[in-house]
């Protein structure tokens, strides 16, 4: 029978199918960090088990680390409470920590695929929603709460229901400064924040198969933000070539037997899916958010959209979004000052994306009033970029190079937008109080970003590069 | 988990739609490692201002408004898979969450806490905006064996889907670890022959 690739790879994880029931899935590969797993471990404690699969899960601290002198103790009480209590759960259940100070420390779904631990045809689960993030290897991969890390700790396996599959083709060539970011938040547009709801979506057509393997995990990472549970990708040489050779990635014999199984992981051509949607990559143009979910993006060159053109039942929330953010009904962001610009995140952290800032911002210099903060998403991307010189170039044009963390793009620690101002961020949420109470979040890729750093105001990068 | 009993309460009403985890509990007060205390940040930013003074014309802070339900609008629940929104919601004293629409992580997570989400359509959600917006003691009964919902003054009543099994988890109060961990031989006996042996 003809089956999806999400198909194709939850059967082979049914470890037990009921009528009435939801299926048994067994867990390749769990990721953890300091946040959701304090809960989880200590479920385990009160029921008296061990971690059935230790050597399966791995640990990393990234919500709460400060991103400046990670070699000092961590000032916030709270924060470090919780980064201890990490490092003694691991000891004791025997998992593998990559915790602060380590050469591989990072943001958890920045880790994962550089170390080789991210592998096609896995299935994954982190206590985090943007685990998605791991789809774009043509993996299973997805958020859960903690009361199922601690399932996962206590069986290796989950019980979920087996989700929809939608398919989002987007054809074509992108346009001049157009990248991966722009095409999700497009996206995520059309759909709005819920219109993947009950999905794990397939990403497809020549658009994102031309994409690098860093910019199609920008793409899966932002799945659930239009409410899917999970985003994934096809593997094909793309893929490949970036896994050989990794830490942990499959080598020798392994890795021809790896191969030989992963080129069966694709969806059938006569395939199902629930739900199928088009997209023409030349319609996108660079992609900022107006308001307060990921769903109220635009062109960057578009107006925001009034308030009477949105339905009577969404017109309250819609108007509250926009006194939020302190926008009028179709006004142009375009010119509008800005305060701070965030380059980090699990979205846009990775090294083609502090590449891509160092080679626009070469031999220019920041606008005076804008503090910019860029915090790379693993001590390995932090380490390449000083081998390539990334810091040199951020230093002279005035752009703060931190250490590894989730960092602003949650305020989980000291990194967070004063109330009232305007961070033009590369991160995910533009939610309420997101990088600090009353901070407003502009959403865009790492070139607009970088744009407006330089600038000091909401600019359409394309204008820059043409010039 | 505790046994989830049939029940009529008034409720608390909060039509704004997208209610993101944010919102329900901000980041900055997740750095609790028990499951416990997380209710009195509920709704922080929106419930209190920058001095911590509660705001007034937020409804919990509404003396008016009261009960076991949390009735809100579309899409409640989404971004962060935090567990610790269900934590607050039911540490503030909810049994039930109501909308129309739930963010897929959320929905999980309530259920695996013995917070019932119940998804009514758009019409019955309005429906219950206006009663309570008439009547602040409008009362709601919610009978999960029946799967119905109904809005005691008028009689209006809707039905509500659930999965069957997270139906009986919630009644007897069971929960996922304990019947996992029963297939464990399954578990392993599937691992001795998995086609992937590379992982």
């Amino acid at each position: 029978m003809a089956k999806t690739l999400v198909e194709k790879i939850w059967d082979a994880h049914v470890v037990k199918r009921e009528e009435g029931f939801p299926d048994i899935l067994y867990i390749d590969t769990h990721l953890i960090h300091e946040v959701t797993s304090p809960q989880a471990f200590d479920g385990l404690r009160k029921r008296g088990l061990k971690l059935f699969r230790p050597q399966q899960t791995v640990a990393t601290a990234d919500h709460n680390v400060p991103t400046l002198n990670q070699h000092l103790p961590i000032k916030e009480e709270l924060s470090r409470y919780q980064v201890d209590m990490l490092t003694k759960n691991c000891a004791e259940f025997g998992v593998e920590l990559y915790g602060l100070g380590h050469r591989y420390q990072g943001i958890v779904h920045v880790i994962g695929p550089e170390l080789g631990i991210t592998l096609p045809g896995k299935t994954m689960v982190c206590g985090d929603s943007h685990t998605s993030t791991h789809g774009a290897f043509g993996a299973i991969a997805f958020g859960i709460g903690t009361s199922q890390v601690e399932q996962v700790f206590a069986t290796q396996c989950l019980q979920q229901s087996k989700p929809k599959t939608m398919k989002i083709e987007v054809n074509g060539e992108l346009g001049k400064g157009i990248s991966a970011k722009d095409i999700i938040l497009y996206i995520i547009a059309k759909i709005s924040a819920a219109g993947g709801t009950g999905y794990f979506v397939e990403f497809a057509g020549s658009a994102i198969r031309s994409l690098s393997m860093e910019a199609r995990m920008t793409v899966c990472n932002m799945s659930i933000e239009m409410g899917a549970r999970g985003g994934l990708i096809a593997p094909d040489e793309t893929t490949f070539e970036y896994i050989k050779g990794r830490e942990f990635a499959p080598k020798g014999e392994k890795w021809e037997e790896a191969l030989t199984y992963w080129k069966t992981l694709y969806s059938d051509a006569d395939a199902t899916f629930d739900s199928i949607l088009t997209f023409n990559a030349a319609d996108i143009a660079p992609m900022i958010t107006y308001g307060t979910n990921p769903g109220m993006g635009i062109g960057i060159d578009d107006k925001i959209p009034s308030t009477s053109a949105q339905p009577t039942s969404e017109q309250l929330s819609y108007q509250k979004a926009l006194d939020y953010m302190g926008f009028d009904d179709d006004a142009s962001l375009i010119g509008k000052p800005i305060d701070y610009v965030f380059i980090g995140s699990c979205t846009n952290s990775r090294i083609e994306d502090l590449r891509e800032v160092a080679s626009f911002v070469k031999g220019k210099q920041k606008a005076a009033d804008v503090e910019v903060w860029i915090v790379p998403g693993s001590k390995q991307v932090e380490a390449q970029a000083v081998a390539e010189g990334l810091d040199k170039i951020f230093e002279s044009a005035g752009f703060q190079l931190r250490e590894p963390g989730c960092s602003a793009c949650l305020g989980m620690n000291e990194d967070k937008i004063p109330a009232g101002k305007y961070c033009v961020s590369t991160s995910n949420r533009n939610f309420e109080g997101r990088q600090g109470p009353n901070a407003r979040t502009l959403l865009v890729s790492p070139l607009t970003a970088a744009a407006a750093a330089v600038t000091g105001k909401i600019t359409d990068v394309r204008e820059l590069l043409e010039a | 988990m505790k046994k989830f009993e049939t029940l009529s309460s008034s409720v608390v009403p909060l039509p704004i739609e997208n209610i993101d985890t944010d919102q329900i509990i901000p980041a900055r007060f997740l750095k609790a490692t028990t499951r416990e205390g997380f209710g009195e940040n509920l709704f922080r930013d929106w419930r209190y201002d920058s001095n911590n003074q509660p705001k007034q014309d937020f409804v919990l802070n509404n003396p008016t408004y009261s009960g076991k339900v949390l009735v809100a609008g579309k899409n409640f629940g989404c971004g962060s898979s935090r567990e610790h929104a269900a934590w607050a919601i039911q540490d503030a004293g909810f049994d039930v969450v109501i909308s129309s629409f739930f963010a897929d992580i959320f929905k999980g997570n309530a259920l695996n806490n013995g917070l019932l989400p119940i998804q009514v359509s758009d019409a019955f959600l309005a429906e219950i905006f206006k009663e309570v917006e008439k009547n602040t003691d409008t009362k709601l009964t919610v009978d999960l064996e029946a799967q119905t919902v109904t809005i005691d003054a008028t009689d209006s009543q809707e039905s509500f889907e659930i999965n069957p099994y997270k139906k009986s988890c919630l009644i007897n109060g069971y929960d996922d670890i304990d019947f996992v961990r029963s297939q464990i031989e399954l578990i392993e006996a599937f691992e001795e022959n998995k086609v992937f042996k590379f992982y």
